[in-house]
């Protein structure tokens, strides 16, 4: 057999296996919980993009969730009572509405009368960078713009995931911290 | 007055005529659903990956068949809905990468493998077919014998 013949086999063979490892490690990879956090700008339904870099020096709660996701219900009401009550100590929620009809969502908002700031991932550009695998996760960003613990699943009781009593006293933890 | 009565029939006659022919077209126009779900069937949600939106059963993807549904209502062409589900979610909505930039190579790595396997194949044939013509064309090499063997031969022929 020809030795271009040969090479080019080689070769191919090489790329076939680079793509398949890249793909493997990409896929096997979790969410992030510590470290910088991602940084993205959230175009909000109604009003201006706010950028996470921007809030530097808040501690930042970012909810993925979607209006088809039962246990994003579960736990909206809580989200949104606990935001009432942080919002003015420096504490910004952040809601990312990920793969949602946009009609949907805003009936959403609107029957949990959620009023933290929302918006969808367009083009579903905001999630991968958190890796997430589905719908409810949270993720904390303390003052320094680090991030300091997630929630894989729905916050409440009995979920395997957060409490709410462990929610409020990361926030009280992240608020603490210099 | 004749001339009212008249212009009134036209007009009467002219909106029965717009009824009859609209009524047929709403009639033989493409069915919603069937329209729906063949869009559907090309586009992917993200929460089932590698399940068509048309036959995926989640939420996520009936609220999604449910607004492919709507802009075909609002009279959207196939590929503005296309559209907008890919400015929305991104190109996972696609069945298959659009081909761009670093996309390029899902095109072509399978066509190079192609070629380089038919390559190979016409190579090793070939290889094949001029050995076994080479062996075809060698003569048949005569079994070696003694001269005294030979000699006894050719005396014997002789005496025949």
């Amino acid at each position: 057999m020809p030795r271009w013949i040969q090479a080019a086999v080689f070769i191919l063979v090489i790329v076939v296996i680079v793509f398949f490892a890249f793909g493997l490690r990409v896929r096997g990879e979790s969410q992030p919980s510590s470290g910088l956090a991602p940084d993205f700008t959230l175009k909000t339904f109604d009003g201006p993009a706010v950028r996470l870099l921007d809030l530097k020096g808040k501690v930042v709660v970012v909810n993925f969730w979607a209006s088809w996701c039962i246990p994003c219900r579960d736990e909206a009401p809580f989200l949104e009572k606990t935001w009432r009550q942080y919002k003015d100590r420096g504490v910004v929620f952040l809601g990312i509405d990920w793969v949602d009809p946009e009609p949907d969502a805003r009936a959403y908002l609107k029957e949990f009368d959620i009023t933290y700031l929302n918006g969808p991932d367009l083009g579903t550009t905001i999630a991968p960078l958190y890796r997430i695998k589905g719908v409810p996760e949270t993720y904390f960003v303390g003052k320094d713009g680090n991030l300091a613990g997630n929630s894989l699943g729905p916050i409440g009781e009995n979920t395997g995931y957060m409490t709410q009593a462990q929610f409020v006293q990361k926030l009280e933890t992240l608020l603490a911290a210099k | 007055m004749r001339q009212q009565v008249l212009s009134s029939g036209l007009l009467v006659a002219l909106a029965a005529l717009a009824l009859f022919t609209a009524a047929p077209a709403r009639a033989q126009g493409p069915n919603l659903d069937d329209e729906t779900n063949r869009i559907a069937k090309t586009l992917y949600c993200p929460v089932c990956p590698n399940t068509p939106l048309d036959v995926c059963s989640t939420q996520a993807c009936a609220q999604w068949r449910a607004l492919i549904k709507e802009k075909l209502q609002q009279g959207q062409t196939e590929q503005q809905i296309r559209d907008y589900f890919v400015q929305q979610y991104g190109d996972v909505v696609l069945g298959a990468p659009p081909a761009q930039g670093f996309n390029w190579l899902a095109y072509i790595l399978p066509a190079i493998g192609l070629l380089l396997g038919a390559a190979i194949a016409w190579v090793t044939l070939r290889q094949w077919v001029i050995r076994r013509g080479a062996g075809a064309a060698a003569p048949a090499e005569a079994p070696e014998i003694s001269k005294e063997y030979a000699d006894r031969i050719e005396k014997d022929l002789k005496e025949l």
